[in-house]
């Protein structure tokens, strides 16, 4: 197969756009098109100070190496979990590190959950028995991720996400008519709240394979393992479905996806009445809570 | 011969098919992996040759900042 701009081997075949590019003409290709996208959203500007959120696997990295190459002013926020199986905390994060330390003009700060308040993330799942360790994760990620771009005074925090991360999720919502979710599931999410940031997914319309391919060309040494928690993760295997799909019939996660966004946006879907949600602020951090007093992340320390 | 590399373990196949083909004889799905030879990227229509050597990448991940609202199979 050939580059189709200069006809050269291609080292990489997007089906879904029947587009075959080789090595310098896809990196090109792709950083363009990643600003396309956070133009075409209004995800944020450049002059806006940006945090971008990095776990040391490959889109986080090539995302922030995107953003870098375009000028965006950016800072990196790692955030340390403590998860001490396979040593996938440190490992990733020495990866993050090494990115750091390549030239390429990055900053980044670390939260460390252990050092900032006392218990790693799988030492408090051991604790709370019967929350599972993904949610108490995710819980923590977020609250880390809004406190910091608010202190911060970032404008927007990135992340990673790709198409295929966007259409699993969109897959697992239908499987349940979660409305809620479909409703605002999106490639930017607006703030809400001043303590609630703006997020911000540049890498929604790419293809997992492809920002793979980008990462490999870049040469970016990312964590190939996965979190030793993922195992048996419905995302995982939601992925593996709808690349089975792929497979027989080019596009479809593509489809899936753009013609969700579209349809919501044109026909008005899952737009009906949604009941205001009277959200106070956490007494101790300020950042909102449908409950009484203090909200679920500042509830986890104060249980023990 | 060539040989095809993934997660640690190798398979030795015939020369002359290309990697998609590989891809599938190893029982994976083209679209989960690239295909990686002599430290290259290459399409899945590259014919391997003998003496050969690939290695297959998996690209389905969840770096740690993008597993939300996930939840696990109940395992039984
Ligand atoms: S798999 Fe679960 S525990 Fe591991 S990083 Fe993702 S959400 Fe956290
Ligand atoms: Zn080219
Ligand atoms: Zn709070």
């Amino acid at each position: 197969m050939k580059c189709r701009k200069c006809g050269g081997p291609a080292a990489v075949n997007m089906r879904q756009h029947r587009l075959a590019l080789c090595g310098e003409h896809f990196t090109e290709w792709f950083i363009s098109r990643t600003e396309r996208v956070i133009e075409q959203y209004g995800m944020f500007a450049p002059e806006d100070r940006v945090l971008v959120a990095v776990s040391g696997g490959k889109d986080s990295l090539a995302l922030w190496d995107v953003l870098l190459r375009l000028g965006y002013d950016v800072e990196a926020l790692y955030i340390n979990l403590g998860i001490a199986g396979q040593h996938y905390s440190e490992e990733s994060k020495a990866r993050v590190e090494q990115f750091a330390s390549e030239g390429r003009g990055a900053g980044f700060q670390v939260v460390d959950v252990k050092q900032t308040y006392g218990r790693s993330v799988p030492e408090l799942a051991r604790e709370r028995r019967g929350r599972e360790m993904c949610s108490l994760c995710g819980l923590v990620k977020r609250h880390i991720m809004n406190r910091v771009t608010y202190e911060g005074g970032f404008a927007a925090v990135a992340t990673g996400h790709n198409l295929d991360d966007e259409a699993a999720v969109l897959f697992a919502n239908v499987l349940r008519w979660q409305t809620g979710y479909l409703a605002r599931q999106a490639p930017v999410l607006p703030s809400t709240h001043p303590r609630l940031a703006r997020k911000a997914k540049p890498f929604s319309r790419f293809y997992e394979r492809d920002t793979a391919a980008y990462a490999i060309l870049q040469g970016i040494d990312y964590i190939y393992e996965e979190c030793p928690h993922s195992r048996g993760a419905t995302t995982i295997l939601y992925k593996e479905l709808l690349n089975r799909l792929e497979t027989r019939s080019r596009g479809a996660k593509q489809q899936f996806y753009l013609s969700f966004l579209k349809t919501r946006h044109e026909e008005g879907l899952f737009s009906g009445p949604r009941e205001e949600l009277d959200l106070g602020e956490c007494e101790n951090c300020g950042q909102p809570t449908t409950a009484p007093g203090l909200c679920a992340f500042c509830r986890l320390w104060g249980m023990s | 011969m060539i040989k095809v590399v993934y997660r640690g373990k190798a398979w030795e196949l015939k020369a002359g098919m290309t990697a998609r083909a590989a891809i599938k004889k190893v029982g994976l799905d083209p679209e989960s992996v690239l295909v990686v030879r002599d430290g290259e990227l290459v399409t899945d229509d590259t014919i391997l040759k003998d003496g050969d050597e690939v290695r297959l990448i998996a690209v389905i991940s969840g770096g740690a900042e993008n597993c939300f609202h996930r939840k696990r199979y109940p395992e039984r």
